[in-house]
């Protein structure tokens, strides 16, 4: 049941209609239900891999918290005849207990992960090194839908719960809930428990702002995703994957890199903040709360800063659980103190960031997908941010000489330049092939020509000249409702303050998703890029 | 706290940090400067911070993270 469906309007507005209708104690068993049947309409296999994650993490979950409070009691119990010594050794002991238990939950739901994902990856790679004759076979692999994203959001549920941050969700139906809400199953965000609990169990009464407020980002989002996205679906494909006219195959480099690159930046963005918008509106109208997982990306003065704007959620994920772990487990940091001592103090200093950004940014790629490009796409942006990072204090020398920081010419460089470098990047990810990707990049600087831009070639690629009009005008929107929430922050509440305006944005931005909408053009045009991971 | 506060003007040296407490909040601070922090603390007073103590409380002001060293530095 895809978001783009007429299926899943109408499953998405039964449902929320259900919920006020439903009394206010059976919302959230309504809301689990409906989960598990958009999961089952998908794949009713899907079902036994998330309830093994589900399971382990309510089994590990209740074991820590056992181990936690058979230690107060032991404690409290022997608080007089126990040293002090004694007692840092109990704790350790017991810490090392929680510590396997962690271990072994992260085994087996990572381990599902990684075989459903990367089996196949794997074996290719074998095969690279065996003779023709004994090719190991690829798999059938069944791959759950948001597996990745569910599995990271019970994952740092449980770690939270390890490290004694979040109380302990001892019922089996809400945890599962909170594992399987429909809304994020397609691509995200990855919710902290903590954050999404607060209002997920909560009865919420029906509130005309709320279920309107919903209701205007919904319908923005199927505005980029249908509008937008799709439209340049067709022209991102004819431009990456070539075309045959007359018999005739065209393959595209130089300038139609250039334009391609362009097009695939404001596709995904229209693509995934456009699903993100519907999956946060649909959980908004039912008055709960989803973390926010982009801000203004593309608005970005440098790469740091950009991923801390785009995919939030998944960015604070790797920082939370796996940049800090390893930052400061204790190889690293004895590594540190040797570099420090043999290799200078700005060695050691750098080595931490170094190997835990580099760790998590090879984490980065292969979560999006198990290829090499993604792999190779994770390595240049981390490259890239080192490199920035060492520049820093020359930028300082410079700002400082040219007085030109918070300057708005300047400032608009930073934001193009950083645009540009991301998007250039990011065709690892079009391409899906490492030397390819690098042989159509290097022809945009050897054989960039101009004519492309003005003797209509970019009218032979899918696109017409009203696409082309069409695609001008939404884009402008889009960047003016960005200047707007820039400047002065929530577009909706600055329209809600005029209700007629409110709702006539709602019915114009209906009637132009009926109209303009490109339903169907190109392969799987309704699908999500970033459901595949 | 001397200790402490050099090895951050070391990073920002225009940070106030005597009275700044929005260090994490206002985003001075950001995760390449706190493993660098921690991996400084852990040179100068061989203490560890753990990852579970790697939250915006402990990290917002120098008060509060030398606060958090002394605590640690006791267990």
């Amino acid at each position: 049941m895809l978001f783009t469906s007429f299926d899943f309007i109408v499953f998405m507005a039964v449902v929320v209609l259900g919920y006020y209708l439903v009394p206010k104690k059976w919302q959230w068993g309504l809301l689990l239900v409906a989960s598990l049947y958009f999961y089952w309409c998908a794949d009713p296999r899907y079902l036994i891999f998330v309830g093994v994650t589900t399971l382990s993490a309510y089994g590990a979950t209740l074991w820590l918290q056992k181990i936690e409070q058979d230690q107060k009691s032991y404690l409290a119990a022997h608080k007089a005849d126990l040293s002090k010594d004694e007692k840092k050794a109990y704790k350790a002991k017991v810490k090392a207990k929680k510590w396997h238990l962690l271990l072994l939950f992260l085994g087996l739901d990572l381990g599902i992960l990684a075989v459903t994902k990367y089996t196949n990856f794997v074996i290719g790679n074998i095969n690279v090194f065996l003779s023709d004759a004994s090719q190991l076979s690829m798999v059938d692999m069944i791959v759950p839908m948001g597996i990745s994203y569910y599995t990271f959001q019970t994952v740092g549920y449980v770690i939270d719960v390890y490290r004694g941050k979040q109380e302990v969700q001892k019922d089996l139906l809400k945890l599962t809930l909170f594992v399987t809400f429909f809304p994020q199953m397609v691509q995200g965000p990855i919710s902290r428990y903590g954050d999404l609990s607060k209002s997920l169990y909560e009865p919420h009464s029906f509130q005309r702002k709320t279920v309107s407020y919903g209701l205007m980002r919904i319908v923005w989002g199927y505005f980029k995703k249908v509008v937008i996205a799709d439209r340049l679906l067709s022209g991102v494909l004819t431009l990456i994957g070539g075309q045959t006219v007359g018999g005739v195959t065209m393959s595209y480099d130089g300038a139609y890199v250039f334009v391609a690159m362009v097009f695939y930046a404001f596709q995904l963005y229209c693509d995934f903040t456009g699903g993100i918008d519907i999956t946060i509106g649909i959980a908004e109208t039912m008055g709960i709360r989803l973390a926010e997982n982009f801000d203004l990306p593309f608005f970005s003065r440098n790469i740091k800063e950009y991923w801390n704007r785009w995919h939030i959620t998944m960015g604070t994920w790797f920082t939370d659980y796996i940049f800090y772990p390893i930052s400061v487990c204790k190889p690293m940091l004895k590594l540190s103190k040797w570099s420090r001592d043999h290799l200078g103090k700005a060695v050691g200093k750098r080595v931490t960031v170094y190997l835990s950004s580099f760790a998590v940014w090879l984490t980065t790629g292969i979560w999006h997908g198990a290829a090499w490009n993604f792999i190779v796409w994770g390595l240049a942006n981390w490259v890239v941010i080192m490199v920035s990072q060492e520049l820093e204090p020359l930028y300082e020398k410079f700002h400082g000489r040219f007085k030109v920081k918070g300057k708005l010419p300047y400032e608009l460089f930073q934001v193009i330049r950083t645009f540009l470098l991301m998007s250039m990047i990011r065709m690892f990810d079009c391409y899906r092939d490492v030397p390819l990707t690098f042989r159509k990049v290097g022809s945009m600087f050897t054989s960039f020509d101009l004519r492309i831009f003005g003797d209509g070639s970019l009218l032979q690629i899918g696109l017409s000249v009203a696409d082309y009009i069409l695609l001008a005008v939404c884009l402008l929107a889009v960047l003016a409702v960005s200047l707007y929430k820039r400047k002065h922050g929530s577009v909706r509440d600055g329209l809600y303050a005029h209700s007629t305006l409110f709702y006539s944005a709602i019915a114009v931005l209906v009637t132009v998703i009926l109209i303009f909408g490109a339903y169907g053009i190109g392969f799987d045009a309704g699908q999500f890029i970033y459901n595949q991971f | 706290m001397e200790e402490l506060i050099e090895i951050l003007e070391d990073l920002h040296p225009e940070v106030d940090f005597d009275t700044c407490d929005t260090l994490v909040d206002d985003k001075i601070l950001d995760s390449f400067d706190i493993i660098t922090i921690i991996s400084e603390i852990n040179e100068t007073f061989d203490v560890v911070i753990p990852a579970e103590e790697i939250i915006p409380d402990n990290f917002n002001s120098a008060k509060a993270l030398y606060a958090l060293v002394t605590r640690l530095e006791e267990e």
